[in-house]
């Protein structure tokens, strides 16, 4: 590239192509970052219209979002492979009772998710878990914690809180941590309110709810919630 | 410490670094921590708990090589330029408030730690956001300070002399800046925050960032070795258009899994995997540059071409650094097929560990070993004991680290995510292995390797001026 002797001394004098000429990589640079930068706030205004949040009236008439409107709480999740696409994606069902009700409003379970996200913030839950895979990895990927084994009727917090049902298991455990080992490594206790940790567990069902393109993969594969035991492959292949 | 430096700017810098090494000693304490906890968990359970000590550890880290290179690009402007900052009173006053303000964070994130599930948390103590978890107030301040530093570096380069490396630098630092204000907002959905603190952290280190190395090195090589401009600085402008050509769109490699759209796949895929290209290029242009200069001092007779060996050691780590840990660690898992796999796992903690080592830590030392050279008034900086040390223990210690964290990252992907479908179970089963374990009980004995290390790399820096083995 450099045919000039001495180091190329007065190079941007003696000039001998194109290729030493430092004006051809100036423009260049410029052209290759405005055209990646262009193409990124193109994509950029498709990516967001695809994952604003979805409302009451899309889930009430089955239209499928990537990310759904806060009254999903109000219906039942799982996570089932879709042939189509290769890979499991979350499936929207029938009504199902959230902390006793199915018909929370949109302000309602709008407040709620509002409240558990911010708790999902003040209490740094990134730099233990992982949320749609990032954060830290000390403790459990929280994507699809809502349709977990764990808490399932296979599953040993149930038993260990004492709860009926998922949701007051889990909202118990998120306000006493460290009374329900399970491992030797636990959660400290973050000074998590009732109301809190009801927000959390809304924050955690709706997150279930977002396509997040088969990840984490194989998830389904070993949940036995409400499957009778059996795992989402077996059922398929009994179908 | 003598100070021999005859520009203000240059002073301010000194600053910066100090703050700079002060930080990268507690983001090193902090790391310990968190990987005792690993091994054994009870270890300062409900005191100062994991996600305390690995908060303040990844903060310590950004926080560090911020002020790291705002202290470099200080350093440089003077010499650039050909005149003293502009308005220096005023950015002395600058690193005053910043270090003020980072020092209550700090305290806050040590001793307040969590707050209620409520604004005045994300307000006062912290956003919970990993990387960017400075409240409110610090973002606010964070972002006044830098939009004041953009003005000292427009002012000096616009009153003085532009050089190519003074223009990239400008540009550089306007993107920096902006895309700091992309992460600051709150916003309900996971999905929507995840995107544009992926606008932050992504564009930051694997765009914004790359971009400020190639501007080190371009100013370092012509220092260090006396690398001729236009050749360095056509390098620059090449490494420029390769590396925001790739990292810009490279940002779809993390746009996989957060509920965005499908064809993020492809354009993430392809375009992370010429991410490595730039780095390749960076090491070949050192090593050139190098072995140019050599020749012809040789040809000269002139003995060595080297005016700063430990700078150049750790330049020539920062070249090979930086295409290993964040070129082909990076590479390893940037394909949505295997990432799908090995996404937020150990994996992931060891790319992290070498690509900011490789690719910032090393090439930020290597400054500071310009601005001692300065500082001194030292013509010639040779390697010391001290040096030769520093630079060998934290090599192994953090490649050491790496390579841990690898192999424990491949058993947990194996167990956790292949062979048991990623659930909580899986989880702690991965996590109870004895490969996994026995990988993590490395990455702590590695991580005291660093940390002693780091030790002489600080009485290294700071005996410089006494050492009379350097040609002042």
């Amino acid at each position: 590239m450099n045919r000039n002797k001495k180091g190329g001394h007065n190079m941007s004098k003696r000039t001998v192509s194109v290729w030493t000429d430092n004006r051809f990589w100036v423009r260049s640079a410029a052209w290759v970052t405005g055209f990646a930068a262009m193409l990124l706030i193109w994509l950029t205004f498709d990516t967001l219209s695809q994952i604003s949040m979805g409302n009451d009236e899309d889930l009430k008439n089955g239209i499928a979002k990537r990310v759904p409107g806060p009254t999903v709480i109000n219906y039942k999740i799982t996570y089932e492979m879709s042939d189509k696409r290769g890979h499991e994606v979350p499936v929207i069902g029938g009504k199902e009772k959230f902390f006793g009700k199915d018909d929370w409003s949109e302000e309602e379970a709008r407040a709620l998710l509002h409240l558990g996200k911010l708790g999902s913030q003040a209490k740094n839950c990134m730099n233990c878990h992982t949320l749609l895979g990032n954060g830290a990895y000390y403790a459990p990927d929280l994507t699809k914690a809502w349709l977990d084994p764990a808490w399932g009727p296979t599953g040993p917090y149930l038993g260990m809180t004492g709860k009926d049902t998922k949701e007051e298991a889990m909202a118990e455990f998120l306000q006493h941590p460290s009374q329900y080992p399970t491992h030797e490594r636990m959660m400290p206790d973050l000074k998590i309110t009732a109301d809190e940790a009801k927000g959390l567990v809304a924050f955690l069902k709706h997150m279930s709810s977002i396509d997040t393109n088969g990840f984490p993969r194989n998830f389904g594969k070993m949940s036995t919630d409400e499957n009778g035991g059996l795992t989402l492959r077996e059922k398929r292949g009994a179908q | 410490m003598a100070n021999q430096l005859k520009w203000e700017g240059q002073q301010l810098a000194t600053w910066y670094f100090t703050v700079a090494v002060v930080l990268f000693g507690a983001q090193l304490l902090m790391g310990l921590i968190a990987a005792t906890q690993f091994l054994y968990p009870s270890f300062l359970f409900e005191i100062f708990d994991f996600s305390v000590a690995r908060m303040v550890h990844i903060n310590a880290l950004v926080v560090w090589m911020v002020y790291a290179m705002v202290g470099a690009a200080y350093w440089l402007l003077p010499e650039e330029t050909g005149i003293e900052v502009v308005g220096i009173k005023l950015a002395k006053l600058g690193f005053i408030v910043l270090t003020a303000a980072v020092t209550v964070v700090v305290l806050v994130y040590i001793l307040v730690q969590i707050g209620p599930a409520d604004e005045t948390t994300i307000w006062f103590i912290n956003e919970g956001r990993e990387y960017i978890e400075a409240p409110r107030w610090a973002d606010i301040g964070i972002a006044v300070v830098l939009v004041g530093f953009l003005g000292h570096v427009f002012a000096t380069a616009i009153k003085g002399k532009r050089t190519g490396i003074v223009t990239v630098l400008m540009a550089d630092m306007i993107a920096l800046v902006g895309l700091y204000l992309c992460g600051m907002g709150f916003t309900d959905s996971i999905s929507m925050d995840q995107f544009w603190w992926w606008w932050v952290i992504h564009l930051w280190v694997e765009a914004t960032w790359e971009v400020l190395v190639g501007v080190f090195a371009a100013f370092g090589l012509i220092r260090i070795i006396g690398a001729n401009r236009d050749i360095v600085e056509m390098w620059l402008w090449i490494e420029v258009a390769m590396l925001f050509g790739s990292g810009i769109l490279g940002m779809g490699h993390h746009y996989f899994w957060i509920g965005t759209p499908e064809y993020w796949w492809e354009i993430g895929a392809l375009f992370s995997a010429l991410e490595p290209l730039p780095l390749v290029a960076m090491f070949i242009h050192v090593t050139y540059d190098w072995g140019k200069e050599q020749g012809i001092a040789k040809a000269e007779g002139r003995g060595s071409a080297i005016a700063n060996t430990p700078a150049l050691a750790w330049f020539f780590t920062n070249a090979f650094g930086n295409f290993l840990g964040a070129g082909i660690w990076g590479f390893f898992h940037t394909l949505p097929q295997v990432n799908i796999y090995t996404h937020g796992t150990q994996f992931t903690s060891a790319h992290g560990h070498l690509a900011f080592f490789g690719a910032y830590a090393t090439i930020l030392i290597g400054i500071f070993y310009i601005a001692v050279q300065g500082t001194n008034g030292i013509k010639t900086l040779k390697m010391t004991t001290d040096g030769k040390w520093a630079i060998s223990l934290i090599n192994i210690g953090v490649f050491g680290m790496t390579v841990a964290l690898t192999v424990s990252g491949y058993g947990q992907v194996l167990v956790e995510r292949a062979m048991m479908g990623a659930t909580w179970e899986a989880f702690f089963v991965s996590q109870d292995a004895l490969w996994f374990v026995q990988g993590l009980g490395w990455r702590l004995v590695m991580g005291v390797v660093t940390l002693a290390g780091f030790v002489f790399l600080v009485k290294d820096l700071l005996s410089t001026g006494k050492n009379t083995m350097h040609v002042k």
